[in-house]
């Protein structure tokens, strides 16, 4: 390495064959879990829109449906599950947690009380 | 151009959004941000969820909502999620033509969710849907318009970075910014998957 770094001078090479490998595997499970969550989406639209299910039990499923597509895009199409991302974990899960505590406060103060 | 001023040609590491000091930083920095999006989303899904009953005489989301057009838009974003994942394993593999043309096409597949969100509140609107209908009305257009805000707002982003970029070849100035626009996109598929099951689905279902 130089002491001189630019870092407007474009990257040159291929990358190695280790690096190649890991992409082509990352590849196919970036492919597999999107075709779980297209799977997971239509799920969740034909629960509601057939009236084969009844809404008592298509609500808590279709909640739990996005709970896991949303963990499936953080952890696998944004990479949290890579190594190194111990920071990057605290600061999405706290933001969930003030969200959640916010939504079930909201909903408390302004849905239950009725004018 | 000779001694030291020559310029060192870098050979592509394994991750070049994530080489430089000022690279990390965006990405712990970007992290910290959406961390921020989430609660400011929480707020506007809790708003919703308190005053989606209060529809006083305007029409309610069973009246409304069309659960044909929430999948083609769900289905649109989705699938530009996974373009824009296509476009950093290019990335990665030094590829540039292919990071910018899986980049275009993220922003063409957003510029489509935006053309039906735009036609979806066009419609409610002469349905008698208005801003100031009822609070329903208000919290509606609030919640699912700062979404589409956010897809507004990435798409003119990754086009100005497309625009800008579009002969440079990757370095390690620009993987960083494609990198964390990507993050972006993402996140905002990760606030439509709420938006749809919780608006939409129990809209229609609840």
């Amino acid at each position: 390495m130089s002491s001189h770094v630019d870092p407007s001078a474009p990257l040159q090479g291929k990358p190695s064959k280790s690096t190649e490998r890991k992409l082509k595997n990352e590849m196919r499970t970036q492919l597999i879990s999107f075709v779980f969550m297209i799977f997971i989406t239509s799920m969740a639209f034909l629960s509601i829109a057939s009236d084969a299910v009844p809404s008592g039990f298509a609500i808590p499923f279709i909640l739990i449906l996005a709970s896991v597509q949303v963990i499936l895009q953080l952890y696998f199409f944004m990479h949290m599950n890579a190594k190194g991302t111990g920071w990057v974990n605290v600061m999405i899960w706290s933001g969930l947690f003030v969200a959640a505590l916010t939504v079930a406060t909201l909903m408390l103060l302004i849905g239950v009380v009725k004018y | 151009m000779a001694d030291h001023q020559a310029v060192e040609q870098h050979t592509l590491p394994p991750n070049p959004e994530k080489a430089t000091l000022e690279g990390r930083n965006k990405y712990l920095g970007f992290w910290f941000f959406l961390g921020g999006e989430t609660v400011l989303f929480g707020s506007l899904f809790g708003t919703y969820l308190g005053l989606r009953d209060g529809v006083v005489d305007g029409p309610g989301p069973s009246d409304l909502f069309h659960l044909d057009l929430v999948f083609i838009m769900t289905m649109i974003l989705l699938t530009s999620s996974l373009t824009s994942v296509f476009a950093v394993i290019n990335m990665k593999r030094g590829n540039y033509k292919g990071l910018l043309m899986w980049m275009w096409a993220t922003v063409l597949l957003g510029v489509a969710f935006l053309g039906f969100e735009i036609y979806e509140f066009y419609e409610y609107y002469h349905l008698g849907l208005g801003f100031t209908t009822s609070a329903f009305a208000s919290s509606f257009y609030t919640l699912v318009g700062t979404h589409g805000a956010h897809v507004a707002f990435g798409v003119s982003w990754i086009t100005v970075l497309l625009i800008r970029y579009r002969k440079s070849g990757l370095t390690l100035t620009n993987a960083p910014k494609f990198y964390t626009a990507v993050l972006y996109w993402h996140f905002i598929d990760v606030v439509w998957v709420f938006i749809f099951t919780v608006v939409y689905l129990l809209g229609i279902g609840g």
